[in-house]
């Protein structure tokens, strides 16, 4: 019996993903000029990327003043000196929090956003619409999505990077649990390059991943106004999974270069 | 001229469309007509190629459509137009760059071109001064003209209208039946028209297809269409009929 249901849930997923493939490779297949592909990725670049810099920026600015006040309450020792607690908010800033938190932010804005649109999109006929007017209406409501997607994601990342690390030597000299100097020492601490390169690698794929899930949970949606609202939860819900799930395969594949 | 060979489809266990064969003719309203559930969005849906049949073919102008290459497909749908039944306008976008969408995409005019051309079919389906407006800022009927006038727009071969005066007043029916039929006649265009209005078969039905259970159970011109023997059809059209009667019409 569990067996027999394990084997379904199995099949079912290995259904959907071969669905998802195809879905993405019907993406490449171009039918309009380039220019409108063009005027359409800064449109949505826009919209995914200069739309999300304000939560990111809250977001970030609180990850780094708590990853501070945290770290420093309980790194309370003689034995380790301040600058430390520094170097562990920008390391578990670029490493990590950066990356992750904001790929799981921009998931339920992003993502919502998408599958949301796309799905009162199909259920409307304006996806038929535009079948019926030659236009290969996957790649051309789609692939732009994905594209500004992965531009704007990593950008998005570099600015959280940025206003957490800043954050928190605020917060450091706000509430004094170290001084300025010794922030400022801690985060150029034995820094290795390759963490930006990683968070970015990471901003690439979470980008991705966000806009292709969304894109594919809204555009297969069916029904009424009900099912595309459950396509956005479960947009966003896909999209946080696999977000985590490339986080750990990356971190796997990559943290052995993490080497000064 | 449009050849439907042998169409069925089916949903699951349901079967929609049993064995269809039809012909329209161009320069003239080709009619489908029938009850609600019927299956006539979906028969109109499989021959654009939006719902693959699962057997049977179409043929434009004797280019066989449902299983050409995507090229193919694309070339023959640029010379198609089509209104949905619920309009299916593009949300994001202003009444005018709605109607100007075809062109944008499809056609490399100049914009003074576009815009002479968008505000000509607007001014055809009574509609100015609505240019700026957002789709969801018009009413159901009005959404109805926006949305022929962007079927039109690109000067289409081939038109098609899912009950294009359905939640429409009888006046501007009857002008938006009227403005169908003229266009079909001035460009030659072969139309496909859904409807369940009686007013509109009678009004513009060249020839007239009556669909039942996923038949076609007659075809004929609209004047032919009261002598009918078969029963479903005389049970449709005498509804039509005792509603004007009530209505006094
Ligand atoms: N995508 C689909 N999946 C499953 N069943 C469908 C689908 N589309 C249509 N049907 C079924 O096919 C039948 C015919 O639907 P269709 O929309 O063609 O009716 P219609 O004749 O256009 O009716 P109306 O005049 O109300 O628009 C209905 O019973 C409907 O439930
Ligand atoms: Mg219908």
């Amino acid at each position: 019996m569990f067996d027999k249901a394990n084997n379904l849930s199995v099949r079912n997923f290995m259904k959907s993903l071969g669905k998802f493939i195809i879905f993405i490779g019907q993406l490449f297949v171009r039918r309009e000029s380039f220019k409108t592909y063009a005027v359409r990725t800064v449109d949505e670049s826009i919209k995914v990327g200069y739309n999300s810099v304000f939560i990111v920026v809250i977001v970030s600015a609180f990850m780094g003043a708590v990853t501070t006040v945290q770290t420093a309450y309980n790194l309370i020792s003689p034995l380790i000196a301040d600058p430390i607690i520094a170097l562990v908010v920008r390391d578990m800033t670029l490493l990590e929090l950066a990356p992750t938190i904001t790929a799981i932010v921009y998931a339920g804005k992003v993502g919502s956003n998408i599958a949301g649109e796309l799905g009162t999109m199909k259920i409307t006929e304006q996806v038929d619409a535009l079948e019926v007017m030659g236009i290969n209406a996957t790649s051309y409501l789609v692939l732009p999505k994905i594209i500004g997607s992965v531009l704007m994601f990593p950008i998005l990342v570099i600015l959280a990077g940025f206003v957490s690390i800043y954050g928190g030597y605020l917060t450091a000299l706000v509430t004094g649990v170290i001084s300025g100097t010794d922030y400022i020492l801690g985060i150029q601490m034995t820094f290795i390059p390759f963490a930006v390169t990683f968070a970015l690698i990471k901003a690439v794929v979470f980008g991705f991943l966000v806009a292709a899930i969304s894109s594919y949970k809204g555009y297969f949606t069916t029904g009424g106004a009900l099912e595309v609202g459950q396509s956005s939860t479960n947009a966003v819900t896909s999209s946080c999974i696999a977000i985590l799930a490339a986080d750990y395969l990356l971190a796997y594949l990559l943290a052995p270069l993490l080497t000064p | 001229m449009i050849t439907v060979n042998n169409i069925s489809k089916s949903f699951d266990d349901k079967q929609v469309l049993f064995n269809i064969n039809l012909e329209f003719e161009p320069g003239k309203s080709n009619m489908i007509i029938g009850a609600s559930g019927t299956g006539k969005s979906v028969l109109l849906k499989c021959i654009v190629g939006l719902i693959k049949p699962d057997e049977g073919t179409v043929e434009f102008n004797g280019r066989s459509f449902a299983n050409a290459s995507k090229e193919l497909q694309t070339e023959v749908r640029r010379e198609m137009g089509m209104l949905f039944q619920g309009g299916a306008l593009f949300d994001s976008l202003t009444v005018e760059q709605n109607v100007m969408f075809p062109l944008n995409v499809l056609t490399k005019q100049s914009e003074e071109e576009k815009l002479e051309r968008v505000n000509f079919c607007l001014e055809r389906v009574g509609l100015e001064n609505v240019n700026r407006k957002m789709p969801s800022e018009i009413s159901g009927g009005m959404k109805k003209r926006v949305g022929i006038a962007r079927a039109i727009v690109t000067k289409p071969n081939y038109l098609f209208c899912d009950e294009p005066n359905s939640g429409l007043d009888p006046q501007t029916s009857i002008k938006i039946d009227n403005l169908i039929q003229d266009i079909t006649q001035e460009y030659g265009i072969t139309t496909v028209v859904v409807s369940h209005d009686m007013n509109s078969v009678l009004e513009m039905g060249d020839i007239v297809n009556f669909m039942h259970e996923g038949k076609i159970l007659w075809t004929g011109p609209s004047s032919e269409i009261g002598d009918s023997d078969v029963q479903e059809l005389n049970d449709f059209v005498f509804a039509g009929r005792l509603m004007k009667m009530v209505k006094g019409v």
